[in-house]
């Protein structure tokens, strides 16, 4: 249905690509839009490649079919580019950002794809500078929200703030180190 | 929705919803086993224990057959009493889930429904609840999360209703529903106790010692036939039940249930009847459809049990042709369960219209926008050419 | 059979044997205690103990032992003997008692 937007998220079992869904989807559902957030279950297992998808809309969302053609794509982990068919459906108007230190145009060529957007962010340095731990999904949301539109920046950043201080209200750090990296993230995500 | 000032509106999974209405209800007993995808909701309820945020009794048992034991003796002593399981968790407690519903014990329990093995499969289908349809519980289907949640607190009250004295399954999808973040509104915790009330319900009570009674004694020739014949009572009074619970339930929450949902039927040659997470999908079909035109609704059952015939027939003699969509199969090789019920109560009408039936979504396949259209279109091409045949078709299998 | 203690047998509380399925109470349930009572399972004997007062100690070990509570003592707990409307005719009374002749089994008479 055209009026939503489909996000597909990739990454590996231990990733946090189900929390990164969850979390956008939270945000939007705190900005007033109507969400809905699920991930692709198989077995689980540290490491496997892995999918969530988000649905988010300014109208009720009544559809339960699996995301077969996502206006964006989301990659947390830039060795599944081999491995795991992430274009696929991906709409000629679609998007898609991958977590990498290359260039959108390398990434362009890495994936053989024409048209599109491609955004590139190095959410895993971000990560490591920001947080302490190579954990690239909440940089990544900061990514998105850039690439994307679907939320007003400055409300997205106060409902994250409040969603994990809910998470890690004891561990202020924490809260902070997120905060920095979605910023950063927001900043630096390249794209052409 | 907008009535429902008072609730707030929430970002929740199904399972969530679930334990979050379990939570608020704060049954005087839980005992339940884990099994996917149900396993959240008593995870989550379990850490409510935990933080003492209930007062529930919270029993950790080593089967579901057991968990269905402790729930009926709990019940039997006039505790308001959950569970909550799936798939082949349901089927270990078979035995017991007629017992808890001929000896008219209120329990309330969330269905996930899971396809049953085998071959092994975690993702939705209706063979678990299904396959308990004439165990003699009454069973509420939920297209989504707010009605999951919804289902669960009137549960209480229609089990519990003295006419009634059944237990009560709440059905969800798994996964689709179960581990799907989506949005709902959460009743205030005071509104919850208030609209259930004190409950229990049990005339007798096991555990009192001045009044003592003796449950499930034999019953032979003499009075079995007796007792069943009450249960099917129990049943038919659920009837009036269930909507006097609805319309009460809609003064507190601003949200509007009936035995069944009619999704623009108005005026509709073509009807498709569908129970569970797939009516969300249709019902953007049935959009996508009238917009070309096409004169066609959606019938989407909530209580399968009782089954409201009547209602059904009422909805459904006037159209041109239906169609009826089953998540299951019943394995008679003519056709799945609602088709059979719903097929069945038509029969006493003379004009009644052709009724076909498709099966899909086994073990969790994706049934998409679509396929549905499909249906649609094959049930108005019926609606055109009157043809009438017992027709079942399997949807989105590889032929 | 008729029973032979007419203290015992129907109170009066369980339902009529033609109730209809309006009247029993509702699942099943037995809403009164000790209604065990009430069955007469003293039709079941092929083999009857007789008590023989003259002999009997009062050793109590057949009122311990009868499964049945079918044993009879006065207020003082003395054995005054057998309850024929519960008594099943196992016989463990009579293979518990110490005494010879105090608790013997003797075959069921045909109907009097």
């Amino acid at each position: 249905m055209e009026d939503i937007l489909e996000v597909r998220w990739h990454g590996r079992g231990g990733q946090g690509a189900k929390t990164a869904a969850n979390l956008l989807a939270e945000a939007a559902s705190a900005a007033g839009q109507y969400i809905q957030a699920f991930p692709e279950y198989g077995p689980e297992r540290m490491g496997a490649p892995v999918a969530s998808f988000n649905r988010i809309s300014s109208r009720v969302i009544r559809i339960r079919s699996a995301v077969e053609e996502p206006d964006v794509v989301v990659v947390l982990d830039a060795s599944l580019v081999h491995s795991v068919d992430i274009t696929d459906g991906l709409p000629d108007d679609g998007a898609i950002i991958v977590n990498t230190d290359k260039e959108p145009h390398e990434m362009r060529e890495e994936l053989s794809l024409e048209g599109r957007q491609v955004f590139t962010v190095d959410a895993n340095s971000i990560a490591m500078d920001t947080i302490g731990r190579p954990i690239p999904n909440t940089p990544m949301l900061g990514a998105v929200v850039r690439a994307t539109d679907i939320l007003d920046y400055e409300s997205f950043l106060s409902i994250m703030k409040q969603e994990l201080e809910k998470k890690f209200g004891s561990r202020p750090e924490i809260v902070e180190g997120n905060i920095q990296a979605i910023e950063r993230a927001y900043e630096e995500v390249r794209s052409e | 929705m907008s009535t429902a000032t008072q609730s707030e509106r929430v970002a929740l999974t199904g399972n969530e919803a679930a334990a979050t209405a379990m939570r608020q209800i704060n049954p005087d007993v839980v005992a339940a086993y884990p099994i996917t995808p149900q396993t959240e909701i008593v995870q989550m309820f379990s850490n409510f224990v935990a933080d003492g945020d209930v007062h529930t009794e919270f029993v950790r048992v080593e089967s579901e057959h057991s968990a269905m034991s402790a729930v009926i003796a709990s019940a039997a002593s006039g505790a308001r009493s959950m569970t909550a399981t799936s798939a082949n968790g349901l089927a270990l407690m078979w035995e017991m889930l007629y017992i808890a519903a001929s000896y008219r014990m209120p329990i309330v329990m969330p269905v996930v429904n899971r396809a049953l093995s085998g071959p092994i499969n975690i993702h939705c289908d209706h063979s678990d609840s299904m396959g308990a349809r004439d165990s003699g519980w009454i069973q509420l289907y939920s297209e989504n999360a707010q009605e999951a949640y919804d289902n669960i607190i009137q549960a209480v009250r229609i089990g519990e209703h003295p006419d009634v004295r059944l237990p009560v399954m709440v059905c969800q999808d798994g996964f689709i529903i179960s581990h799907a973040m989506d949005n709902l509104y959460v009743l205030p915790d005071e509104d919850v106790q208030a609209f259930i009330g004190e409950g229990g319900g049990q005339e007798h009570s096991l555990l009192d010692v001045d009044n003592p009674a003796t449950f499930g004694p034999l019953d032979l020739q003499n009075w079995y036939f007796e007792h069943k014949r009450q249960q099917v009572e129990g049943m038919k009074n659920a009837h009036r039940v269930i909507p006097e619970v609805a319309r009460e339930f809609a003064d507190v929450s601003g949200r509007s249930y009936d035995f069944f949902e009619e999704y623009r039927t108005e005026d509709a040659d073509v009807v498709v009847v569908v129970l569970g997470s797939t009516a969300g999908t249709a019902k953007d079909v049935v959009d996508a459809m009238r917009a070309d035109g096409h004169k066609v609704g959606l019938v989407k059952i909530r209580v399968f049990r009782p089954l409201p015939a009547d209602k059904l027939v009422e909805s459904l003699l006037s159209r041109s042709a239906v169609a009826i969509m089953d998540r299951s199969d019943t394995f008679s090789s003519a056709g799945g369960p609602v088709y059979h019920a719903v097929r069945h109560a038509l029969y006493d009408v003379d004009e009644r219209p052709p009724v076909s039936n498709y099966i899909y979504g086994l073990g969790g396949r994706d049934i998409r926008p679509s396929q549905i259209r499909r249906v649609f279109e094959e049930t108005l091409e019926v609606a055109r050419t009157g043809q009438r045949s017992r027709s079942i078709s399997y949807l989105g299998v590889r032929e | 059979m008729s029973p032979d203690n007419k203290e015992y047998g129907r109170s009066g509380r369980t339902p009529e044997p033609d109730a209809t399925w309006r009247e029993v109470p509702i699942g099943g349930v037995l809403p009164w205690g000790g209604n065990a009572a009430e069955y007469e399972t003293g039709d079941w004997r092929s083999m009857r103990p007789v008590y023989d007062p003259e002999v009997c100690i009062q050793c109590r070990l057949c009122w311990v032992y009868c499964p049945d509570s079918a044993v009879e003592v006065n207020e003082d707990g003395e054995v005054t003997g057998i309850n024929y409307y519960h008594c099943k005719g196992c016989g463990i009374c009579s293979a518990e008692c110490p005494r010879d002749g105090a608790m013997e089994m003797e075959p069921e008479k045909a109907e009097e």
